[in-house]
């Protein structure tokens, strides 16, 4: 191994790096009095300067740091998808943030923190540097998760979080350890070169680390049975915190999960086997308990228990179709399911709400635009053309359809239609529910506008161009492995 | 044979002079005291008595997760030390980023007053 710094390449980490120092900064601004007014514009710059970062990388495949990280189309359409949770979410938080007295720089640092760990997550072939990625990306959500500190609420889902992830991250680390005992590496190009040598002299010790890394990941995008957390730590944290749990560790998981399993490991047969019982628990439980919620954080976090079912399906099913499908789903998935949340964040903003189904009556006569945006969220989360949420599943099911999975797609769209139920309610409740106390009129602040822009015409754009976006994420396909 | 485990030998013989050392200076130069407090078992601040609902002293928990933060800085920069002549310029500038990063969390510390310990 040769130490120049001319195999370090630090090109490929700039957006990594921009938003490190957004957040060093952010960390030595405490000093200044102003400190809580100028951290979320810092933020907001340095996940300004990583996109403008990370179009520069577009379309580069590169390696560096002695082959540990990796920039590949893949890793960057998904540090692009990171970035724009990050500032979807940011967004969302400051206002509330504001409103609820907990508008502290560290929040700023910390999301830029975990921001960066997704990232070197998804841009790695190591198996060391994805679990490096993971707790650089899970130790500040455990923070974010309990940051209302004097709220009960948040303290217990921040200690939740804590203990549930650790003893997630544990199963992963021991599922490493497996797998470079049989290897003796842990770089998955090497493990995947030499699969099948690997494979025939060790089986138990491969197929018992593979076990506890899908159970580690499983954990971290709450497929069930590994998704008790969820519910409790999504109701407890903040809302705009519970923005970002549920779509950026997600997408940071899925990303692992398709890195290592579908381009890695995907000639093990027994593997879609697993895929496919974990598919069909995580859609039919998430749908069925999401029946019965009466608090809106409650239902979305199930009902993202529910979507991360949908991606399974097409982890289940592998090949190119299935992944560029998958993608395409986590895109629209972000769009419109951050949009609901700024919706349910804003609705909090008002003192003394606690998100639940009785506050949403009378919003439509109130406020009938919010109402509109709030039912074309729920309609696209339901599935419904001509929104994101019907062609990410469209495009699921007809590749597990073309692969010959027709019972994961028959049982992945009754979910679908069972969903329609919960997801209507919220509509019924917003538009035709009348009670004897009055609605509290909400306050737009500019940020939550923009959000609602964005995430509105994400919905209908990627709804109404479906092809273009396919092949956006069609292009994401090349990867190293 | 045993002469290479000499330099061992004489790293344990000098930890326990060192450590014997602390031990006397503290008899004879510390400051003493038999009241109060003085008596009871001492673990991290806790009180050794009483429900287990009551608040909780953190700055001794505070110091001591501070302390192994830059303990670990030490740890790193041991095996840098060993080698710096190999690594040559290129070790030195990753090691002044690594130490940088570590003393922006340094400032951060401060800035919040967490080394204040009244």
């Amino acid at each position: 191994m040769d130490l120049t710094s001319a195999s370090i390449n630090f090109s490929i980490i700039y957006p990594e790096i921009s938003l490190l120092i957004a957040a060093a900064l952010i960390l030595v601004s405490v000093f200044h009095k102003s400190a809580n007014r100028i951290a979320p514009y810092i933020a907001l710059i340095g996940i300004v300067v990583s996109i403008a970062m990370i179009f520069k990388q577009w379309g580069h495949q590169e390696s560096g740091f002695f082959g540990m990280i990796t920039c590949d189309s893949f890793g960057v359409t998904f540090k692009l998808i990171f970035d724009v949770t990050a500032l979807l979410s940011l967004l969302i938080a400051h206002r509330y943030m504001i409103s609820k007295g907990i508008n502290r720089p560290e929040f700023y640092a910390l999301l830029l923190i975990s921001t960066m760990g997704m990232m070197v997550m998804a841009n790695t072939t190591d198996l060391i540097v994805i679990f490096l990625g993971l707790e650089i990306m899970s130790v500040p959500l455990y923070v974010m998760a309990g940051f209302a500190k004097r709220s009960l609420w948040s303290s217990e889902a921040g200690i939740k979080y804590f203990i549930m992830g650790a003893f997630a991250s544990s199963f992963l680390l021991m599922g490493i350890a497996f797998i470079y005992g049989a290897s003796s590496t842990t770089d998955l190009r090497r493990i995947v070169a030499d699969f099948h040598f690997i494979m025939s002299n060790s089986p138990a010790y491969m197929l018992t680390g593979m076990a506890l890394i899908l159970v580690g990941f499983g954990f971290k995008i709450g497929a069930v049975p590994f998704h008790s957390w969820v519910p409790d730590v999504y109701e407890g944290a903040p809302t705009p915190v519970t923005a970002f749990f549920s779509v950026g560790p997600k997408a940071a998981g899925i990303a692992a999960l398709l890195r290592i399993f579908i381009f890695g490991f995907a000639n093990v047969m027994m593997l879609s086997t697993v895929f496919w019982v974990l598919a069909v628990l995580t859609m039919s439980v998430g749908n069925i308990l999401a029946l019965k919620q009466n608090n809106i954080k409650r239902l979305l976090a199930y009902s993202s228990i529910a979507h991360a079912g949908y991606i399974l399906v097409a982890l289940t099913v592998g090949g190119n179709d299935a992944i560029s499908a998958a993608i395409f789903y986590l895109v629209a998935y972000i769009m419109f399911n951050l949009g609901a949340f700024a919706v349910v964040t804003l609705m909090e903003t008002r003192s003394g709400c606690k998100s639940d189904f009785s506050e949403l009556v009378g919003l439509a006569k109130v406020h009938p635009y919010l109402a509109a945006v709030l039912t074309l969220f729920m309609f696209a989360l339901a599935g419904f053309p001509p929104t994101a949420g019907f062609f990410g599943k469209f495009y699921i099911f007809s590749a597990a359809i073309k692969s010959g999975y027709i019972w994961l797609a028959v049982i992945g769209m009754l979910n679908s239609f069972l969903s329609v139920y919960y997801y209507l309610r919220v509509v019924k409740t917003s538009y035709f529910d009348s009670s004897d106390k009055s609605f509290i009129p909400v306050k737009y602040s500019l940020s939550i506008i923009i959000v609602l822009v964005i995430t509105v015409i994400g919905t209908l754009g990627i709804g109404l161009f479906p092809q273009q976006f396919l092949n956006w994420s069609q292009s994401a396909l090349f990867a190293f492995l | 044979m045993f002469a290479t485990f000499y330099p061992i030998l004489f790293l344990f013989i000098l930890a326990g002079i060192i450590a014997g050392v602390f031990v006397f200076l503290s008899i004879f130069f510390g400051y003493r005291t038999k009241l109060g407090r003085k008596g009871d078992p001492y673990e991290c601040g806790l009180k050794p008595q009483g429900t287990t609902k009551d608040p909780v002293p953190i700055k001794f928990y505070l110091v001591a997760i501070l302390f192994i933060l830059f303990d670990i800085e030490v740890v790193f920069l041991y095996p840098w030390a060993v080698i710096s002549r190999k690594l040559g310029l290129f070790g030195f500038t990753e090691m002044i980023v690594f130490v940088i990063i570590l003393l922006v969390g340094y400032f951060y510390v401060l800035g919040r007053g967490a080394l204040k310990w009244e």
